[in-house]
């Protein structure tokens, strides 16, 4: 950790400088106890707002004083300005930080704010109406001499204007919402059907998300790589970059691994992008922290594709290498300070990645998302060199109604490689319970060989998954590792198991076995396992390897720290039940085993198999969320691929399809209806 | 032997049940008879009565029959109906060579209808009895064998059983029985009808002795069915097991119900919709293996303390998860499980009937290696209130810990029982009882944390400090009144302009632990995140506890 904070600055002894009294966080989550947290440092009282659900969030409690602001659903509570402005009143702030999201680009919100003689830590009205419209900030752009994408700069009235537009602009092209972000209102379109479609989707959801369903279309760069320029502006004419942020990693449009710097950028490359990025913040007066996104394309190409007039989601990895407090920055300038530094003060110390930890099951189109209760949650905060923002703790609900992030996990390192090997280290040491979560697939990220060796583009999953994520492909050592760690579990929780304390009338247990004869399952493969005991040493004979297996054995212990064949690992068990099931998190992703002796196991070919449920006639929703439309009634005929109905969760809309050609029997939902993963849609004959 | 006889006429009282012993008896009987035959004539390699063999090959020989039951081809029957056979059982739910076999001689001595013919004579009869260890610790058990007459009881099974349950009452040490029978053994009538008076008779005798465990991984039907009702605990196997007192067969003729075996008494049934099982497993093996790590939990009898365990959870372990588990609005559900995950040591709750009568929540659990007995209110399910089926289920389980010395926590969040005329038309009102009078009889040590909600009557039922609860604890989430606050000023301010008002009064009066923490009705209002640390500590301190009722013969509870 010691790493991490002189390099990002936490520990730097602030400057006794006159700032706000009371800074309002008109956000929530991870962020808002982000920002919570520098106002500690800086001496600066802090206001929380949430909504009823929320009222004993992280958020909440750390903050010195809290307002509700309303109901559960955003736009009753986040998103409703006017209890937001009282609360203000009320708590006599002198300053708001909107965090990102939610009300952090609207210029309504800033405009109040700013009648109210409030400080709004951020840009101007005009600078986030300039950069908050992409059709203008794309005019600016060009007039700033940045790089552009080729496309159409006006607002698409409807589907046929689209396919005319789009036949021009060639394909494929891509359909965004004009008041969007965040991947929110997009869709990519590579013929005229896709594009009515792509249409109708994005105003939808522009609609819903933004409450603008303006769109506009553009060529869109195949295979390119996502690279953004952090910019920091005072309010004086001075603005600093500080350097890039690879985002390629994505999925749906929304990242999933960042990191910070690009193995990508040539340093000509970078400053060339960096001083783009500065003169487009000078243009609009741009003051505070800003991110200025392009895409880049294989031959170092760059394109502007939007400015972000907030403080990203990604922003900490900046910070571990820069050493800035970017949220004490933004404070800073929001009182009218000079930047404190010069463009050569802006180092680039070290490497840092972030992963961004999610409520989603990552087997289902690289994330769904999935609610719950943490029933159990421990960062791995005691490693060195890991931050994790995050703005829950063991006992929260990640609901349907907010982003089901977790956490950014950002591990630090002086070279990549040492904050590869620390992210591995630090997502095993993750425990995660109650909830389905992505780090199956954020372990195999980030030790895929062409994201080690940096060949990345923003379709890295789809090309690396074409299939969809199927977890971690074990290799034949890698198997035997996992066989041997449940066959040695198994041992250890038998042997405890036949301890009793205080007992006289238990018998003598019959000298300590220390040789078992076990079938483990796995896979459906069966395997017959030796296992010899030495203390808490184990050795497993599988198919004549031999595999060393010692550890703590620690049955409470949400984590196994172990030495397998002398190398080191976590793992951690998620299932241990008297029928001999074991389930393991072995190299991020979880693996179900079945551990019986030789003579269960012998038995258990007696038993009859369970027939499971003939999934293809009956649609369950994916995840939890509500209706938004049903296709179908009872005795319609319905072609294979057919949409039956949409779900939205999560404010992503996603369309539920027929699996095959049939005759829906029964519809078991209707349009607004709340439903839960698993729950019974449509039923076909 | 007095009551011995007089329960043995009190069968008559079981007369209109003839039939259907009957009838189950028959149909597999009919089906084995004729397979066991066949058997016989193709191995017809036994006759030992032929050459006059020595002793010791005749042992041997009869050792060999016992080992195989009914024969190769009833196994491999045994097995495609996807069971084990009596013998794999025992050897999969006993320690390896641990088990001692009683009885492996004995015989039917029937000589009706032609079953005192040699090949009718299967050494050990339809069962298997004996004794072996668990995890080291000692228990008697019982196996009906279905490969031998169907498992039909006889006299001299019945008697087999009665030995080893004899023994295990006078060496403390609990009883189970694993039932796989088609009903009475029919050649031998009365002879099998007094087998069964006599097992339930011992189940009887040993009820609150020793701990009596059912596993029906079978046929269990007719009068058979009330020697499993009398035990502490029935387990049914998912598919392959069925409890009925009549078959669909009967049940078509008699009220002309069409009704599957399944349906009728399958695991299903008895799990969810009577009661009569408390918990049902995927299979044979399942089964087995979890009846192994169950009875883990339990004492060996009413002489011996809560086993304690190695324990690797942290005894003053905080969950900073509780303190946000109670939701903020009082009307919203939680789940009670979260809580009681959340305190006992590793997570490990042995939930008992968890899909029957789930708006309370029964089961065993660790804290600090000791066995507790876990009872909980269930927000989540008609928002935890009491009515008869909960309240009966509560009963019966605090009961067997308290016969059984294991220390009861339970936790309340109950808004009273359940109104209207079912339930009223049903009785709740003395079936309330029970669960009332178990917690007020009970002298097990005693903690209660009120999570939530105590209203009314109920809040005395769930062992409140009124009927001797030893610790009782208050979340600061906790409500203790008479009623919620709706209720409550619709009486008191009858007629008053201003209900709102009045309901804010009465909220900030009784909607919290004060009224009942002043009156030292709760002992102490705890951070709910250091319950596990409190609950560990208390019963440390309560391992000694010594609490007597007055003599009597028995108590009369309101059944």
């Amino acid at each position: 950790m010691a790493a991490y904070r002189s390099a990002a600055g936490f520990q730097r002894v602030l400057h006794a400088v006159k700032t706000f009294d009371k800074i309002l966080i008109a956000n929530r989550g991870e962020i808002a106890c982000r920002v919570i947290k520098t106002c500690k440092k800086m001496g600066i009282k802090t206001v929380a707002v949430h909504s009823d659900v929320d009222s004993s969030a992280v958020h909440v409690k750390m903050a010195d004083e809290a307002v509700c602001v309303g109901p559960a659903p955003t736009n009753k509570s986040y998103l409703n300005m006017d209890a937001i402005m009282n609360a203000i009143k009320q708590t006599g702030a002198q300053a708001v930080h909107p965090g990102y999201g939610f009300l952090s680009e609207n210029k309504e919100f800033a405009k109040r704010l700013a009648a109210e003689g409030v400080s709004f830590i951020g840009p101007d009205t005009h600078a986030i109406q300039a950069m908050g419209d992409k059709i203008e900030s794309k005019l600016i752009a060009k007039a700033a001499k940045v790089n552009t994408i080729p496309g159409y700069d006006g607002v698409v009235k409807d589907a046929e204007e689209a396919v005319k537009i789009a036949g021009e602009i060639g394909y494929p092209v891509m359909i965004k919402a004009s008041a969007g972000g965040g991947g929110k209102g997009m869709r990519i379109a590579w013929n005229d059907e896709e594009t009515r479609e792509g249409f109708r989707f994005s105003s939808q959801e522009a609609a819903s998300s933004f409450g603008d369903d303006r769109l506009l279309i553009e060529k869109f760069i195949d295979n390119p790589r996502h690279i953004e320029i952090q910019v920091l502006a005072d309010k004086h004419g001075n603005a600093l970059w500080l350097n890039e942020r690879e985002c390629s990693i994505q999925r749906r449009n929304q990242k999933v691994v960042e990191e910070a710097p690009s193995t990508f950028l040539d340093p000509d490359t970078r400053r060339a992008m960096g001083e783009q990025a500065v003169s487009l913040a000078k243009a609009v007066k741009y003051s505070s922290a800003g991110t200025v996104e392009f895409l880049v394309d294989s031959k170092k190409n760059f394109y502007f594709l939007e400015m972000n007039t907030r403080l990203q989601v990604e922003h900490p990895i900046t910070e571990c290498i820069t050493g800035l407090d970017l949220v004490q920055q933004m404070i800073r300038i929001a009182m009218g300070y000079k930047l404190q530094h010069k463009q050569s003060d802006i180092p680039i110390n070290g490497w840092a990645i972030e992963s961004r930890v999610y409520a989603e099951d990552p087997y289902k189109s690289f994330g769904l998302p999935s609610i719950g209760r943490l029933s159990q949650y421990q960062e791995p905060l005691d490693l060195h060199n890991v931050r994790v923002d995050s703005g829950i703790e063991e006992g929260s609900d990640i609901s349907i109604y907010y982003d089901p992030m977790i956490s950014k996990l950002v591990t630090y390192g002086k070279t990549r490689e040492e904050a590869l090997k620390k992210m591995e280290e630090a997502l095993d040491n993750y425990v995660i319970r109650g909830v389905t979560h992505n780090i199956p697939l954020l372990r195999e990220i980030i030790v895929h060989p062409r994201f080690v060796s940096g060949d990345i583009s923003t379709k890295f999953l789809p090309e690396v998954y074409p299939d969809g994520f199927k977890g971690h492909m074990l290799t034949a050592g890698e198997r035997r590792e996992l066989l041997a760690t449940a066959a040695a579990l198994y041992v250890a929780a038998q042997l405890r198991s036949q301890k009793f304390l205080g007992d006289l009338r238990v018998s003598v247990v019959p000298a300590e076995s220390r040789q078992w004869e076990l079938c483990v399952e796995l896979d459906k493969g069966l395997h017959m396992l030796g296992v010899s005991r030495s203390g808490n040493n184990y050795t497993v004979e599988i198919d004549g390897e031999k595999v060393e297996v010692s550890g703590e054995w620690n049955l409470a212990s949400a984590l196994l720290p172990l030495t397998i064949n002398g190398k080191h690992r976590t793992l951690q068990c998620l299932l241990r039940t008297a029928a001999g099931e074991i389930t393991l998190q072995y190299l991020g992703t979880s693996f179900k085993l079945r551990v019986l002796s030789k003579l269960a196991a012998s038995l258990s070919k007696h038993m009859p198999e369970k027939v499971p449920e003939d999934t293809s006639s009956i649609l369950r929703s994916p995840m939890p969320g509500s209706v938004v439309a049903v296709s179908v009634k009872p005795g319609d005929n319905v072609a294979e691929g057919q949409e039956i109905c949409v779900i939205e969760a999560m404010k992503m809309q996603n369309s539920m399809t027929a699996a095959k050609a049939a005759k829906v029997k029964s519809v078991h939902c209707k349009a607004g209806d709340t439903v839960g993963e698993g729950d019974l849609l449509v039923e076909l004959e | 032997m007095a009551t011995y006889t007089l329960m043995r006429s009190s069968l008559g009282l079981l007369h209109g049940l003839k039939c259907s012993f009957k009838s189950v008896g028959q149909i597999p009987y009919g089906a084995a008879a004729g397979a066991v035959t066949q058997v016989k004539g193709l191995q017809n390699a036994r006759g030992y009565s032929v050459n006059h063999p020595s002793v010791q090959e005749r042992i041997e020989k009869k050792r060999q029959a016992a080992l195989t039951g009914g024969g190769q081809l009833r196994i491999a029957a045994q097995h495609k109906r996807g069971k084990l056979t009596a013998r794999e059982r025992l050897e999969l739910l006993l320690d390896p060579d641990s088990f001692v076999e009683y009885d492996m001689f004995v015989e039917h001595r029937c000589s009706d209808f032609g079953m005192e013919a040699d090949h009718n004579k299967y050494p050990g009869d339809s069962v298997v009895t004996g004794q072996g260890r668990i995890n080291g610790r000692l228990v008697y058990v019982f196996s009906q064998d279905f490969t031998v007459f169907g498992g039909s009881l006889s006299g001299a099974h019945a008697q087999k059983i009665c030995k080893i349950m004899d023994q295990a009452m006078m060496v403390g040490a609990p009883v189970i029985g694993l039932n796989d029978s088609g009903g009475a053994r029919i050649q031998e009538g009365v002879e099998s009808l007094a087998g069964y008076a006599d097992i339930f008779l011992r189940n009887v005798m040993s009820s609150g002795v020793v701990p009596q465990i059912s596993l029906i991984m079978g046929p269990c039907a007719g009068g058979a069915v009330y020697s499993p009702a009398l035990t502490d605990f029935t387990f049914m196997v998912k598919d392959t097991s069925y409890l009925f007192i009549t078959g669909p067969d009967v049940v078509k003729s008699v009220t002309n119900e069409d009704v599957s075996q399944e349906e009728l008494g399958g695991a299903k049934t008895h799990t969810t919709v009577s009661g009569v099982a408390h918990r049902a497993f995927e299979n044979d093996v399942d089964a087995l293996l979890n009846l192994r790590d169950f009875f883990n939990f339990l004492p060996l009898s009413n002489k011996d303390p809560a086993p304690v365990t190695e324990c690797h959870d942290p005894r003053d372990r905080l969950v900073p998860g509780l303190d946000t588990v109670v939701p903020f609005e009082s009307t919203k559900a939680y789940d009670m499980l979260d809580i009681v995950h959340g305190i006992v040591d590793e997570r490990e709750f042995f939930e008992i009937m968890p899909n029957y009568a789930k708006n309370i929540v029964v089961g065993f659990a660790r804290m600090n290696g000791r066995t507790v007995g876990i009872v909980g209110n269930q927000p989540k399910v008609a928002s935890g209130c009491l009515d008869i089926n909960s309240s009966v289920k509560g009963a019966r389980f605090v009961r067997f810990c308290d016969a059984f010395n294991i220390p009861i926590i339970t936790f309340v969040d109950v808004p009273g029982f359940l109104p209207g005329t079912a339930q009223e038309y049903g009785g709740i009102i003395r079936h309330g009882a029970k669960l009332l009078y178990a917690f007020a009889e009970a002298t097990v040590p005693k903690i209660t944390v009120i999570t939530r909600k105590a209203y009314g009557g109920a809040y005395d039922v769930m062992s409140s400090k009124h009927l001797r609860g030893d610790v009782n604890y208050a979340w600061p989430s906790a409500e203790v009144a008479v009623m919620g606050a709706k209720g409550a000023v619709q009486i008191i301010f009858r007629g008053k302009e201003n209900q709102a008002e009045a309901e804010a009064e009465y909220v900030e009066k009784f909607a919290n632990p004060f009224p009942a923490a002043v009156r030292g009705f709760v002992d102490d209002i705890i951070q709910p995140s250091t319950t596990r640390k409190r609950i560990c500590r208390d019963l440390e301190v309560l391992a000694s506890k010594k609490q007597t009722n007055p003599w009597k013969k028995h108590a009369n509870i309101p059944l």
